[in-house]
Formats: C-alpha cells, sequence, structure tokens
C-alpha cells in the first residue's frame, strides 16, 4: 500500500469525492490559488476548476452560512476553515443554521455539509488559533463530529463525511498533516462512529481521539518497553456518533480507563467518557476512571510549555502509572 | 435634547395612495386579470384575518413562545410572492406568517404549529418563527435575526452552481441590516453574481428602536453601492409597486445574475412580539394614522373597488371565507394531537430518520 501523508490522504478523499459527485465543491479562504494554507486542496483548483473550488473572501459567518444554505438545496459543500478557531465568527451559522434545521422544519430538511480544518494546539500560535471545539460541537445534537487521527483514518472518514446527508464537522491536526500512512490508492470509506483499537493491551485502557491519539500511542509504547505494561489505546475516531461498545469492551478487559484529550477539562469528551463508564462498566472497573487533558488555561504560547499544557507521552505515563 | 416622548420616528415619508400608483400600468400590473387582483387580495385578507385569530389565541395562553404578527405588512410579502417565477425560492426571518401564506402553505398546519401540535407544518417542532415548506420553495422561517441572509445567499449560489434559472428572495428587516452576516452576504452576492434580491422590509423599528437610533447613513437601500449591487427602494404599503420593483429586480438576478438591494417601508401595527409595550417607543397617533390612511388591505380594496374588479358583496364574501378559513384552522390545531414524547429525539438526523440508509455506527443520542 502506497505510503502517504495524512495530508494527501485528505487531498485524495477531496479528489476522489469530487470526481464522483458533481454536487461536492469546496469552499474556503485560500483553498484554491494559494493551493490551501496547508496544501490540503492542492493541486484541485487546476483539476476541476473554479466553480468546484472556490475561493473566498475572509468572511466566515458569510461563507460558511452560505454552505448551510447551498446544502439545504441539495449540494454537497465541503466548507475549509483555515484554522478550526475561526468557527467562533461563523457559530451562529454552525449551530443555529446548520444544526437545527432539520429539527425546526419537522425533518423536512437536510444539511449535507461538511466544515473541515485543523483543529490543535501545539504550534506555538497562542490562544486565538488553538481551539480545540469538538467538545462544544458535540453538545449540539444535530452535527455530527470526528476527528482523525492517522492518514488512513482522514482519507476514509472524510469519504464518508462528504457522502454524509447530516452536517459534519470535520477536525484535523496540523501537527499530523505530515504523518505517513499506509492509505490505498482506490476508494474506501470508514463508517463514521465506529472506534478502533489502534493497540492492544491488558492492564490499562487509555481512550483518545485525534493527536492524543499519536501521544497515547508513544506513552503505551513507554509504558511496555520501561514498565512492563500492556496498554491498550482506543482511538474514537468520531466524537458524535460515539462508539461506546468498543470502549466499553477495552475497559472490561483492562479494568482500567484513562482519558486523553487535547481538550480543556471542563466538559470535555472526557467528561462524557467518564460517565459512560461509570455507568456501565462501574463493576468492572479496578480503579477510578483518569484523566489527561490540556492543562486548564488558553493555549500558552512560551514553545516549551505549551508542550507542558498539552497532554504528551510523559504526562500520560505518569497518570497511568499512578492508575496501576 | 428635545422633551419630545416618545420619540415618533415615522419610517418614511407619506405613501401616495395606490389608487394613484403608476405602478398599475407597468405590464406586470396591466396584465393581471380581475380574478388574479382578486386573488392578490383575498391572499392578503387571509393574512390578516389569520393573525387576528393568532393573537387572540396567544392572548387566551392557546399558544406560547413569541407571536411576531405581519398585520400591516401583507402587501410586502403578498406582492414580492406573487411575481416568483417557477424555479425561484424564499427565505425569509421570524415574522414568516405573511410569507408562508403569501406562497401558498396550509394556514391549517401553521395554526396547528403554532399550538404545538404533531400536525403543524414542523410537527410542533418549530413554532411561530420556523415555517418551512421547501415544496413551495420556502426555506424558513428563521429565528436569529440576519441569520438567514447567507443561507439566501447559498441557495442563490446553488441555483446558479446548477444552473437553473431561478433566483432566491431573501427577507430581512431593517432591524437586520447592521448584523455582519448580512454585508458578508451581500460581498459574497455581489462578489460571485449570485442571483438573489435581498429585500428589507423597513417597518420603521428593530423591535423598539427606530431607524435613525440604529443605522447611520444616508438609508440602508444605499449601502448596497458599497457592494456594488443594484439597489431600489419602494412602497410596501402599494401592492402595484411591491409587484414591479420585486418583478423587475427577480429578472435582472434570474436573466442576467445581477444580486440587488430592494428596500420596502412598510408598517407594523403590532409590537414587535405582541407581548411586548408599544407605547415606549412610538405613539398610538402614529399608528392610528398608519392604520386609517396607509393600511395596504385597506389600499387595495379601494383599488380594485375603483377598477371596478371588487364589489363590496365580493369584499364581505371574501373576508367572511377567511374568516371561516380561520377557524376551521383554529379547530384543527385544538383537535390535533401533541407530538409523542418519543418525537422529541427524531427529526435531528437525516440518517437516523432513514435506517435503511443508515452508513454509520455507535450512538448518536445520548441520556
Amino acid at each position: 500500500m502506497p505510503l502517504i501523508t495524512y495530508r494527501e490522504a485528505l487531498n485524495q478523499a477531496l479528489a476522489e469525492e469530487l470526481e464522483r459527485d458533481p454536487a461536492v465543491f469546496l469552499l474556503g479562504e485560500e483553498v484554491g490559488q494559494f493551493q490551501g494554507a496547508y496544501k490540503v486542496t492542492e493541486g484541485l483548483l487546476a483539476r476541476f476548476g473554479p466553480k468546484r473550488v472556490v475561493d473566498t473572501p475572509i468572511s466566515e459567518a458569510g461563507f460558511v452560512g452560505l454552505g448551510v444554505g447551498a446544502a439545504m438545496f441539495g449540494l454537497r459543500p465541503v466548507v475549509e476553515l483555515m484554522f478550526w478557531s475561526f468557527y467562533s465568527v461563523a457559530f451562529d451559522q454552525i449551530l443555529n443554521n446548520a444544526a437545527n434545521v432539520r429539527y425546526m422544519s419537522g425533518g423536512l430538511v437536510n444539511v449535507p455539509l461538511v466544515i473541515r480544518g485543523p483543529a490543535n494546539g501545539g504550534t506555538n500560535v497562542g490562544a486565538t488559533h488553538s481551539h480545540t471545539p469538538e467538545n462544544v460541537l458535540a453538545s449540539h445534537p444535530g452535527v455530527k463530529v470526528v476527528c482523525p487521527a492517522t492518514a488512513y483514518d482522514a482519507k476514509g472518514l472524510l469519504k464518508s463525511a462528504i457522502r454524509d446527508n447530516d452536517p459534519v464537522m470535520f477536525l484535523e491536526n496540523t501537527v499530523l498533516y505530515n504523518d505517513r500512512g499506509e492509505v490505498p490508492a482506490d476508494d474506501y470509506t470508514i463508517p463514521l462512529g465506529l472506534a478502533e483499537v489502534k493497540r492492544a493491551g491488558t492492564d490499562l485502557t487509555l481512550v483518545a481521539h485525534g493527536r492524543a491519539v499519536v501521544n497515547s500511542l508513544k506513552a503505551a509504547q513507554l509504558l511496555e518497553a520501561e514498565h512492563d505494561l500492556s496498554v491498550e489505546v482506543v482511538d474514537l475516531r468520531s466524537i458524535r456518533p460515539l462508539d461506546e461498545q468498543t470502549v466499553l469492551a477495552s475497559v472490561r478487559k483492562t479494568h482500567r480507563a484513562l482519558l486523553v484529550e487535547e481538550n480543556k477539562p471542563f466538559c470535555g469528551v472526557g467528561a462524557q467518557l467518564a460517565y459512560l463508564i461509570q455507568q456501565q462498566a462501574f463493576d468492572d472497573l479496578d480503579a477510578p476512571v483518569q484523566r489527561v487533558s490540556a492543562l486548564d488555561a488558553p493555549a500558552i504560547y512560551s514553545p516549551p510549555l505549551e508542550k507542558e499544557q498539552l497532554p504528551n507521552p510523559q504526562r500520560i505515563m505518569k497518570a497511568a502509572l499512578a492508575m496501576l | 435634547m428635545t422633551k419630545k416622548t416618545p420619540a415618533a420616528d415615522p419610517p418614511s415619508e407619506p405613501a401616495p395612495a395606490v389608487r394613484a400608483s403608476p405602478a398599475a400600468l407597468a405590464p406586470v400590473n396591466a396584465r393581471l386579470t380581475g380574478e388574479e387582483r382578486i386573488a392578490l387580495y383575498r391572499t392578503m385578507v387571509r393574512i390578516r384575518r389569520f393573525e387576528e385569530r393568532c393573537l387572540r389565541a396567544y392572548q387566551q395562553g392557546r399558544i406560547g413562545g413569541f407571536l411576531h404578527l405581519y398585520i400591516g405588512q401583507e402587501a410586502v410579502a403578498v406582492g414580492c410572492c406573487s411575481v416568483l417565477g417557477p424555479e425561484d425560492q424564499v427565505i425569509t426571518a421570524y415574522r414568516d406568517h405573511g410569507h408562508a401564506i403569501a406562497v401558498g402553505m396550509n394556514v391549517n398546519e401553521l395554526m396547528a404549529e403554532l399550538y404545538g401540535r404533531a400536525t403543524g407544518c414542523s410537527k410542533g417542532k418549530g413554532g411561530s418563527m420556523h415555517f418551512f415548506d421547501p415544496a413551495r420553495r420556502f426555506w424558513g422561517g428563521h429565528g436569529i435575526v440576519g441569520g438567514q441572509v447567507p443561507l439566501g445567499a447559498g441557495i442563490a449560489f446553488a441555483l446558479k452552481y446548477r444552473g437553473v434559472q431561478g433566483a432566491c428572495l431573501t427577507f430581512l428587516g431593517d432591524g437586520a441590516v447592521n448584523q455582519g452576516a448580512v454585508h458578508e452576504s451581500y460581498n459574497l452576492a455581489a462578489l460571485w453574481e449570485l442571483p438573489v434580491v435581498f429585500v428589507i422590509e423597513n417597518n420603521g423599528y428593530s423591535m423598539g428602536t427606530s431607524q435613525r437610533r440604529s443605522s447611520a447613513g444616508p438609508g440602508l437601500a444605499r449601502r448596497a453601492e458599497g457592494y456594488g449591487l443594484a439597489w431600489d427602494t419602494g412602497n410596501g404599503h402599494d401592492l402595484y409597486e411591491v409587484r414591479e420593483k420585486t418583478d423587475r429586480l427577480l429578472r435582472l438576478a434570474r436573466e442576467e445574475h445581477r444580486p440587488s438591494l430592494l428596500e420596502i417601508t412598510t408598517y407594523r401595527y403590532r409590537g414587535h412580539s405582541v407581548a411586548d409595550p408599544d407605547s415606549t417607543y412610538r405613539t398610538k397617533e402614529e399608528i392610528e394614522n398608519y392604520r386609517r390612511t396607509k393600511d395596504p388591505l385597506s389600499l387595495i380594496h379601494d383599488t380594485l373597488a375603483a377598477e371596478g374588479v371588487l364589489t363590496e358583496e365580493l369584499a364581505k364574501e371574501i373576508d367572511a371565507a377567511a374568516r371561516a378559513e380561520t377557524e376551521r384552522a383554529v379547530r384543527f390545531a385544538e383537535e390535533s394531537p401533541y407530538p409523542a414524547p418519543a418525537d422529541i429525539l427524531k427529526d435531528i438526523y437525516w440518517e437516523e430518520d432513514n435506517p435503511a440508509h443508515k452508513q454509520s455506527r455507535g450512538r448518536i443520542s445520548f441520556e
């Protein structure tokens, strides 16, 4: 299988879906002529033309709302946010319009829209550009939320998201864009709401999504090498829908759950998972559920300190060892 | 500062009587048959009677939430929607009853929606501000001021993308014109030559704040010039003028992909929502003056009578029929069931409502 980057995998998914369905089009800042602020859409303007790859002004409320309207009318817009952090200026369009229109119309209208872009810290760009809003988005019924951690998942999940008839919020990660993985050159999809055990183990379960999966896998390797521990890593891949069964099956096997995410702790994804685990697997637990989140402050600029603010393998290891 | 309170800000110069409307001779009006003229009048009467009945039901506590009545503005929705082409689309804000009736929605379903019943147009899930009927090309009914305007631009984008010769009539109020999303939509529409007509229904007050106290500059329509949009203003008490101006701009959008902004001056008789007080920002005399001299229903009634199209007998018949229709709608609503508790969790995701096509796994609704 070809070894390609997470970025190239996304690019392939976009190209294949543009090819497959004339209702699909891309919309966003610098997606065309500039080739994408992070080069995810590189080459697509030349291949598909300006009708299908549309450069927008810096006007998120306008073009996200335009995407929602076009989707209501049956097109399949894939709207790029240069950073997911900019969702705040389009919040009304995402959460009052995209999320609510189906409900408020009694099911008469649906919104087959994808909003995609990077949502992560770790790049020393300060608090305004480092938001990870998957928990905020997922707390609104009406939207689906996806956070791929690998190149293979990025392609398969993005293709599913574009084919989905509901609005899908697709959160990528700039730190992962250059990560390589084996990705089939042909068509495949991964269903939303299907987690994957990225590493099998018996002593402890780490549940993570997005880049926290990569750090969890590193921590798991170190825990095995240095402490002879067998650590399982569950990659949620999708936050809403949520694959509760894969999480519960793992916890029932290892009896310990450590929840890892780049979100802040208050009402993060881990809060939902902790509720789930205590409700469904209380008697299976040998230790309280613990979590490693971003330290509870706006994203700090200072590079060495931002590394410490985010979950890193050392923080994950420390929390894991305290549970065993 | 003057001591004059409350500040009365009539939204416009007094309108000329419809009887004298030069727009009556415009082809779009001149070609109307007597029957078609009566149909327009009938729709306006039906909106007026429907909303008066809504007000009673609201005062009786039968319907909840907000009730933003359109009474006084009927000529705008009816005039605009009467010149729609077969592929044209409509979207509006929360004062949406008039538009819903003007596009042909069933008043039983509208009343049932207000009553929160399962037979409502949105199954009792949307309420007064969120009427939808995509089959009649009516895309809502939107509650956040100005939030529907990018959607209208998006529908226009989709029409152009698909090569359909249609335009999206995107209504907003004078209270929406200072929202960022509205200006972003103006820009995108002009930049991409989208087939959209933005119709500002200027009733003079954004809730309780007059235009003078909320909007800077020489006029709401003139702001279009900053974006290179075509623009015009119209008298919303004059049905014929509304039709003429809307028709011209819709054709510009449809045939030449030239977006535009049309500011129509109108007036609402009731509060922003009926529970809101009127006396803090305008005088009783101002409202009375509009009722007496510029009521769109009376004006078109007199015009049609002068044209020899409408007899007093027919007018009474139309009125009685509208009242009867409204009473039937109330009975329909009152006899309809509320949604079942299980319905709360339906109509959220297309995929959940269409299980045969479901691709995703996992839990989508939480406890």
